[in-house]
């Protein structure tokens, strides 16, 4: 604790404040009951809001009946999805696509999921709104509901109009002669199965709107989310109007962790009446709608091969991975960035994949610390099973694949630049911390009294600090001023759920501009207040929010020196600025505060020098590189008690490199917060549905969170190495949800080994799923009432190659397809990664089977030729810059006016492309 | 609705006011007093967030009704620091040990520990004990931990002065 409070010490140079455990700015307010979170803002004519949801998963409305509920006093209006639709919304994904299935904020003609809202009552109080929705009739012509993955697989699709439940799909379905027998002819071929549970982000504040209409086209927005900037982006192309019309205040937000990145349709059906109606407008979640009704996240099974040699190298690896989409995901996904990190901090020569996204009845999937964790989980718990496998230490194994310092820069196996990354070197530092050899012994001597120790250790890497990949992730704005006190004030774009931004963009302020931590305040948390950023999103802040902080207060700190130079005839380089203070070398009599010099500099423009813009401000648009990459490693210790299935977590150290830390405590902060929801994910959190689509952890009585029992004093080694951002961090805002479910499981495993292997590792573990592997018996139940892993209709490329794209048939549509030239525009969509990307395709034949054309999108446009056309089928390549050097392979095939096929796209595999001629 | 009148004194401040019988003292507080420092969490008893005082011990508002609090001394987190805003040692020592991030939690963590501060036989471990009532989702529970060792060295020897 003696290093938290720090005073500079005067003379002794300029203060550095990053780095320093400084007490939080934020905490005075927060910790007095002064925060202003959305539920406390109340406006003058507010009414409250209440929704009558679908009590079924699945099924067509056929009646709703609403007087009674509008006759009661109190009541103001009662919306349906028809009243509703007078003021038109585009809901979009996160990537600011349109949704690939229709959604509407309230549900229409059918009912996709149990929760989701049909009927909207706007009331005098949140009470008399909830009276009013219990007086609501709605009937329903009931559908067979699809809930699990592998009910997605087998059923009709649930939303109209598409073919399957397929909500999105990347990957290689080609046979993979190569891979295959890379897998089937080396040493060891090991696989690790995993079917992770679902969860509810479950940040302590529920979801909140307040909407008020000012005007005709002007929007004000008090909404918990982790960006104003964002969403009013979001809500401006939603709706239509001009972003600088849409005004959203989140002063303090109680916890997002992925959930609360755009509004969704509670939210959206809040604005579009708000907009309607004309009187502000309140929403307020409860818990049991915070369980039940709002996105959820992680629910994904995935099988990884991975091949290794007698020497414990990796040879090669396949994984087919899917992952339960919900009825309406905030963007539909197949997590390709599981794949893309899976092996990017490891020596592995190949790897291919199938990764699906299913829809189902269930709560839509949004995003959750770590959105890919998966990699990590699945990955280091098949290493260590290696390891067990081939009797080689698990540091070891590890030691012999990992990609240290002295083996960059490399290329990952799926074209990743790896040249700055460390896990190695964290794993070193770790392992350094820990007796092995006295933990063996002791391990040893417990297990003659039937108690059950294990290590666990896990090594990861993380992309931290996207921008300029994606639309939506653009850089940060650091806006500084030093005001005419001399006090600083500045506006940034970054934004805090609990993050601390006002406290660590202060330090890095405070810290190139020379002035005291106590005199810098940091704004955010309105869009109409400067800034203009993603915020938080993918452990971005510290790192580009860090660095427009740095830039913008040396910028500053340059012009003050300008100035203090000329009004003492000295040079620039002999100005210095220290805790608050302006000194010339060599001329302590000509030291003055640097409250004087502002003053100067904004009210006697006859002292400026020549072409000195008056006023003392600065501001910077950071835009780093795509990604900065963080790296770490983990240990623990666990007890496992194998009579009633317990875990004990006894000891958990943090080895990790986030580069310049700003300040210790807020990184220490982020990673524990991490680590819990590691633990709760392993051990505790579970969002079960029954058959017919119910969810089942309605209350925190269902729903375990992890308490201070359940989380133990995580120790830290900070083996931190400087980025090359500007200031040199690292994110680190997702981290420990990543590494710290393999650790876990790992230690767990290791406890367990004389009882035998996890041999498919179903999350949480719940004592009764430990009891299945002590007693090596389904004590659980789970093996009795859940068959095997759903597999896909292509499963495994290793075994079960698809099919090559369909040829044309000799059929009679073939000829028609020949006879009628391909030549003019058509219209298609390519299932990108990020989303369906439209596009207009203008083919040329030239009668001799070449083909040549032009591509136009919203990006631009492109030409191709050298193309061929041979029985309806187009097959040619499309260069490309954005968003990275690739060539793209399209393979289509043209039945009369319509066109499907596929495109590959390089290491992402095959995706698909549908269409019809314009 | 059945109203009812209930009187009591709100952090010092005597109240008087006409309240239907189902709403929550946390609600009341919240909504016709104002001090939205009290935070619904989870409106079943589960995760202390809206933990108040009431008469000197740690209650959770959702738990019980505003009526049920007729004639009672009510304590939120507005009332917990001094006039002067000093802060109580236990926002003290959460200030000073990391203990918050979001702060959503916060006030009824504050005010569970404030209570237990007055009980001068309050040791670490029974802090401890009594936090796993509390449930945080950003901290982890560290710097909870490190405020409840500084607050249990200061009660221990606040009360051994004594």
């Amino acid at each position: 604790m003696s290093e938290q409070t720090l005073i500079p010490s005067a003379g002794s140079g300029a203060a550095r404040w990053i780095g320093k455990r400084v007490e939080r700015k934020e905490d005075a307010r927060l910790l007095t009951g002064r925060g202003q979170y959305t539920d406390d803002v109340v406006l003058p004519g507010m009414l409250h809001v209440a929704f009558a949801r679908s009590t079924i998963a699945h099924g067509r409305i056929t009646r709703v009946e609403t007087s009674v509920a509008a006759e009661l006093p109190g009541v103001h209006a009662i919306y349906t999805a028809r009243e509703l639709a007078a003021q038109p919304i585009t809901m979009m994904s996160f990537f600011f696509t349109p949704s690939e299935v229709p959604i509407t904020p309230l549900a229409g003609e059918l009912v996709q999921y149990v929760g989701d809202p049909v009927v909207m009552v706007i009331a005098e109080t949140r009470a008399i709104a909830e009276d009013a929705v219990s007086l609501i009739e709605i009937d329903y012509e009931e559908l067979s509901p699809v809930v699990t993955i592998a009910d997605a697989m087998a059923a009709a699709p649930i939303h109209p109009g598409t073919e399957t439940n397929v909500a999105s799909e990347i990957g290689d379905e080609e046979p993979e002669e190569d891979l295959a027998q890379a897998l089937q002819g080396a040493h060891c071929l090991l696989t690790q199965e995993v079917v992770h549970q679902r969860i509810s982000q479950a940040p302590m504040e529920n979801r909140a709107i307040l909407a008020t209409r000012e005007g005709p086209e002007e929007l004000t927005l008090y909404i918990t989310c982790q960006s104003p900037h964002n969403i009013a982006r979001w809500v401006s192309l939603a709706l239509g109007l001009p972003q600088t019309a849409i005004r959203v205040i989140a002063k303090d937000v109680g916890g997002s962790f992925g959930l609360k990145n755009t509004p969704w349709k509670e939210e959206c059906a809040v604005i579009c009446a708000a907009m309607l109606f004309g009187r502000p407008l309140k929403w307020t979640e409860d818990r049991y709608e915070a369980l039940t009704a709002s996105n959820q996240c992680r629910e994904a099974q995935m099988r990884l091969s991975a091949a290794l040699d007698a020497n414990g190298r990796l040879v090669a690896s396949h994984a087919v991975y899917d992952c339960n989409n919900g009825a309406y995901p905030q963007g539909a996904d197949n997590n390709i960035a599981v794949h893309m990190f899976l092996w990017a901090a490891y020596k592995m020569p190949a790897y291919a994949f199938l990764s699906r996204g299913w829809y189902t009845n269930t709560n839509g999937l949004a995003a959750y610390r770590g959105p890919w964790a998966m990699e990590s989980l699945i990955r280091e718990t098949l290493l260590d099973k290696a390891a067990r496998r081939l009797g080689i230490d698990p540091v070891e194994i590890r030691r012999r694949n990992l990609v240290y310092l002295k083996d960059q820069p490399a290329v990952s196996c799926m074209g990743i630049p790896v040249d700055d990354i460390t896990p190695g070197e964290c794993l070193e530092k770790l392992v350094a911390h820990f007796d092995f050899a006295a933990f063996r012994k002791e391990q040893a001597q417990a297990r003659e009294q039937s108690r059950y120790l294990g290590v666990g250790i896990a090594a990861y890497i993380e992309p931290t600090g996207s921008a300029g990949s994606m639309v939506t992730m653009t850089g940060e704005l650091a806006q500084v001023r030093i005001e005419p006190t001399g006090r600083v004030t500045a506006m940034m774009s970054t934004h805090s759920q609990g993050h601390g931004t006002a406290t660590t963009m202060a330090q890095c302020i405070a810290d190139r501009l020379g002035v005291a931590y106590d005199d810098v305040t940091v704004f955010e948390g309105d869009s109409s207040r400067g800034g203009f950023g993603p915020g938080a999103a993918g452990s971005r802040q510290g790192v580009i929010g860090g660095g427009a902080a740095i830039r913008a207060s040396e910028m500053l700190a340059d012009k003050v020196r300008v100035l203090a130079a000329h009004l003492f005839n000295a040079s620039p380089e002999s100005v210095s600025i220290e805790d608050g203070i302006v000194h010339i070398a060599g001329a302590p009599e000509m030291s003055r505060p640097l409250g004087e010099i502002a003053n100067i500099a904004y009210a006697e423009p006859d002292r400026l020098p020549p072409g000195f813009e008056a006023g003392l401000e600065a501001q910077f648009r950071y835009q780093p590189p795509p990604m900065t990459l963080t790296s770490a490693a983990h240990l623990c210790v666990v007890e496992v008690d194998t009579d009633t299935g317990f875990v004990k977590i006894l000891r958990w150290i943090s080895s990790e490199d986030c580069g310049t830390v700003i300040n210790p405590g807020v990184v220490e902060g982020q990673i524990s917060g991490g680590l819990a929801q590691a633990i709760g994910m392993v051990l505790l959190e579970e969002m079960p549905y029954d058959a017919r689509g119910n969810p089942t952890a309605a209350t925190f009585k269902d729903y375990l969170l992890p308490a201070i029992s359940d989380v133990p004093v995580f120790e830290f080694i900070h083996a931190n190495t400087p980025s090359k951002t500007i200031g040199g961090m690292r994110g680190v805002g997702e981290g420990g949800a990543i590494i710290g479910p393999p650790t876990l499981v790992n230690a767990i495993a290791d406890a367990l080994s004389p009882f035998g292997e996890i041999e498919k590792l179903v999350l949480p573990l719940t004592p009764a799923r430990i009891l299945d592997i002590v007693e090596q018996r389904d004590v659980s139940g789970f093996g009795a009432s859940h068959s095997e892993m759903a597999t896909a209709p292509v499963a495994d490329a290793v075994q079960e190659p698809e099919a090559p794209p369909p040829m044309p048939e000799n059929s009679q549509e073939q000829s028609a397809a020949e006879a009628r030239s391909i030549d003019g525009d058509w219209n298609m969509v390519l299932k990108t990664p990020m989303g369906p990307q439209p596009m207009v395709v203008t083919f040329a034949t030239d009668g001799a089977g070449g083909v040549s054309g032009m591509f136009s999108s919203a990006e631009g446009s492109q030409a191709f030729d050298g193309g061929r056309l041979d029985a309806g089928r187009v097959r040619f390549d499309l260069k490309v810059e954005k968003p990275m050097k690739i060539t793209l392979k399209y393979d289509l095939l043209i039945e009369g006016d319509i066109v499907s096929g596929k495109c590959k796209m390089g290491m992402f595999g095959s995706a698909k492309v549908t269409g019809q001629r314009a | 609705m059945s109203e009812y009148r209930v009187e009591m004194k709100v952090n010092g401040r005597r109240v008087a006011e006409a309240v239907e019988a189902r709403t929550s003292l946390g609600d009341f507080l919240r909504l016709k007093l104002g001090y939205t420092g009290v935070h619904m969490g989870c409106e079943h008893g589960v995760c202390g967030a809206c933990t108040i005082m009431v008469d000197g011990r740690a209650v959770r508002s959702c738990l019980m009704l505003a009526v049920q609090a007729e004639g009672s001394e009510v304590l939120t987190v507005e009332g917990l620091a001094d006039a002067q805003d000093a802060l109580h040692p236990a926002q003290d020592a959460m200030r000073k040990a990391h203990g918050l991030q979001c702060g959503f939690c916060t006030p009824g963590v504050v005010m569970t520990l404030a209570s237990l501060c007055a009980d001068r036989r309050c040791d670490e471990q029974s802090m401890v004990a009594a936090m796993s009532g509390h449930i945080c989702r950003c901290t982890g529970y560290q710097g909870i931990r490190r405020a409840i060792t500084m607050l249990a060295a200061e009660v221990g020897s606040a009360g051994s002065d004594t």
